[in-house]
């Protein structure tokens, strides 16, 4: 698995050379969301709008109304915790092109909870109008540009940064509702979103081996979503489906598919992995084993749903990459 | 014109927006009334006297609500259309405080561009005349009715203006209330950050909100240092003087946003209000006897 280093930097650069109407707005973390070569290469199109985020968002409500497409840059629990008002009213409502790039979602810091985006998905998905995207890897990261500037109205990303796996081909770029399938299978369908979608994959490469038959289907497009591959993977499978996300367990995408099987009566289990309490700082492998969304556990639930018991080690599965808490990809420790 | 003609005229916009805003009141059973005392200079200068906005031809009969916005809604529009067609020249105004959307109607109708009979369509089911103003209502064009949401959303905008050149300002009417809340004042730090010297806010200090008395809710005086030490330009006039109302509409640009800061008298013109106090947010009679009160004082105005 190949890791690569900060490439939304280098990337964001390069996209948007030849658009005028694009506007970098920061709140005083440029550097922690890999926005600081865009300043340094357009310094007229960086808006510098310091730690005030209920302004940032209205403002950008304001400059979206007057014709340019304002990409929001901070940690995602200052967009939607912060200023969520802001969003629902200045934003949201009118419709309006402003697109928020949300780094650090679920425990993908050892800042803690003060700065780890848990319900992120939950609280953003009941506004009308906005569109939720959710990066798995170095391809989503670059081809989430399009995406959410193809798309009308608002769109809430839920970025990563830093080190970060690529996982899909660069020639299979991020589609706005539509699901990747990376494996096939009749016995149990896994669907995993964000960064637990690797986890899933390492879980999955060993099970197989072991004989067991896994669809594995990434969700990228959490709103609006494209259910259809992912119901017709269920009905045929044996045991249901099991979700995996690094988000709370209510309101994200264990809730959207539980909604859209009750709504086409699907007669299948469903079983929802996810954060299910309030978070703390520490290591990110730490936190995902903390909070069974690593590998070894949803080997574990897979074993307890389809009643077996395969004996999987740790050092069985496909070495994880773990990215060096202090390093040179990164602003600071957070 | 002439300096008395000019003036004359806004008195009388203002004496109009008074008078149409008490017979709402009376018809109506309640209303934002002493909004409309406090307010009514501040509103009939900006209408007649400061702001550049292009001419409409018919007063406009305000519409049935047209849903709410979306890539679906292709019938959406926003009460902008009252301001005239937009220009690169003309200025945009923007009512900070919704709430005082039933005033803003009084100005419309009272400066020619609103029908007579909008008041009727006031908080009328399926209308576009919402009691606390939306962009859909005559004269907006932004949601502000979240307080302090609506001068962000202006500086964006005339941030977005500068950038493009256009030579017109933006308008703000900010109420007093309004700067108990945080993200005021990281919007006006915003403004003198990025030198939005195309920005004119003009603010109703009445003194008085839905609680009472703001010295006894949550005291923000002294107000003018306040944004002195913002690095506003600040000016601290009689909300009811309409000479020194118009000047800073006149000044040249120098790098920074301009703040009216305007006194007002919440009771101004309608004496019978006082015995209010300190509730004057929202004017519903307790009485019948207090109703004819108010009726008398309509006959005479």
């Amino acid at each position: 698995m190949m890791i690569e280093s900060k490439v939304h930097s280098r990337n964001l650069v390069q996209w948007a050379k030849e658009k005028a109407e694009v506007l970098v707005l920061s709140a005083d973390l440029t550097s922690s969301t890999e926005c600081d070569l865009f300043r340094d290469t357009y310094p007229d199109r960086f808006v510098s709008m310091g730690i005030a985020e209920q302004n940032m968002l209205s403002f950008a409500g304001g400059l979206a109304r007057e014709g340019f497409i304002p990409f929001i840059h901070t940690f995602a629990v200052f967009i939607y915790r912060r200023a969520y008002d802001q969003i629902a009213m200045s934003v949201s409502y009118p419709n309006l092109p402003v697109k928020m790039f949300g780094f650090l979602p679920g425990i993908t810091t050892p800042g803690g909870v003060t700065h780890q985006a848990i319900e992120d998905i939950s609280v953003m998905r009941s506004l009308p109008n906005m569109t939720i995207l959710d990066c798995g890897d170095a391809t989503d990261v670059e081809s989430v540009l399009d995406v959410a500037y193809n798309t009308d109205g608002p769109v809430y990303i839920r970025m990563l940064r830093g080190e970060i796996p690529r996982l899909f081909d660069k020639d299979e770029p991020m589609q706005l509702g539509a699901n990747r399938t990376l494996s096939k299978g009749s016995d149990l369908v896994v669907l995993s979103c964000g960064i637990c979608t690797e986890e899933a994959m390492r879980a999955i490469s060993v099970l197989q081996k072991k004989g067991l038959s896994l669809q594995h289907i990434h969700v990228s497009t959490l709103k609006p979503f494209h259910s259809e591959d992912i119901m017709d993977a269920i009905q045929d499978s044996k045991y249901g489906v099991i979700t995996m996300e690094n988000h709370s367990i209510t309101g994200g995408l264990g809730t959207i598919l539980a909604e859209e099987m009750a709504k086409a009566g699907m007669a299948k289990k469903l079983y929802k992995t996810g954060i299910k309490s309030y978070t703390h700082g520490a290591s990110k492998p730490y936190l995902m084993k903390e909070y069974q969304i690593d590998a070894m556990s949803l080997i574990e639930q897979i074993e307890k749903i389809t009643n077996n018991s395969f004996g999987i080690q740790e050092e069985d599965l496909e070495k994880v990459y773990i990215a060096p808490v202090h390093s040179n990809s990164k602003a600071e420790a957070l | 014109m002439k300096k008395m003609d000019w003036i004359n005229e806004v008195k009388k916009i203002a004496h109009g927006i008074r008078k149409r805003t008490l017979e709402h009141t009376i018809k109506n059973g309640g209303g934002y009334l002493s909004q409309a005392c406090s307010s009514a200079e501040i509103l009939a200068t900006l209408y007649s006297k400061v702001m550049n906005l292009a001419p409409i031809s018919n007063p406009i009969k305000p519409k049935l609500f047209p849903g709410i916005p979306g890539t679906e809604n292709k019938n959406y529009f926003t009460g902008a259309e009252f301001h005239g067609p937009r220009g690169k020249e003309y200025d945009r105004f923007f009512l900070s405080p919704a709430q005082y959307a039933l005033v803003v109607y009084s100005a419309l109708i009272e400066t020619g561009r609103m029908s007579e009979d909008g008041l009727d369509y006031f908080n009328k089911d399926g209308y576009s005349v919402e009691m606390i103003g939306a962009e859909h209502s005559p004269g907006m064009e932004v949601m502000t009715g979240s307080l302090g949401q609506g001068i962000s959303q202006a500086a964006g905008i005339a941030f977005a203006r500068k950038r493009k050149k256009e030579t017109g300002r933006t308008i703000i009417f900010l109420s007093d209330g309004e700067l108990q809340i945080g993200q005021t004042w990281e919007a006006i730090q915003t403004m003198v950050h990025h030198k939005l010297d195309n920005i004119l806010i003009y603010i109703d200090v009445n003194g008085y909100q839905c609680d009472g008395k703001m010295t006894s809710v949550m005291n923000v005086e002294p107000i003018e240092k306040r944004f002195e030490a913002f690095g506003a330009r600040t000016f601290r006039i009689s909300g009811h003087d309409i000479e020194m109302l118009a000047k800073p509409g006149e000044i040249s640009p120098d790098g920074r946003p301009i703040v009216i800061i305007c006194d007002t008298d919440p009771t101004r013109d309608m004496d019978i209000l006082g015995s209010r106090a300190p509730k004057f947010h929202y004017v519903r009679f307790t009485s019948d006897e207090e109703k004819k009160k108010y009726i008398e004082k309509l006959k005479n105005m």
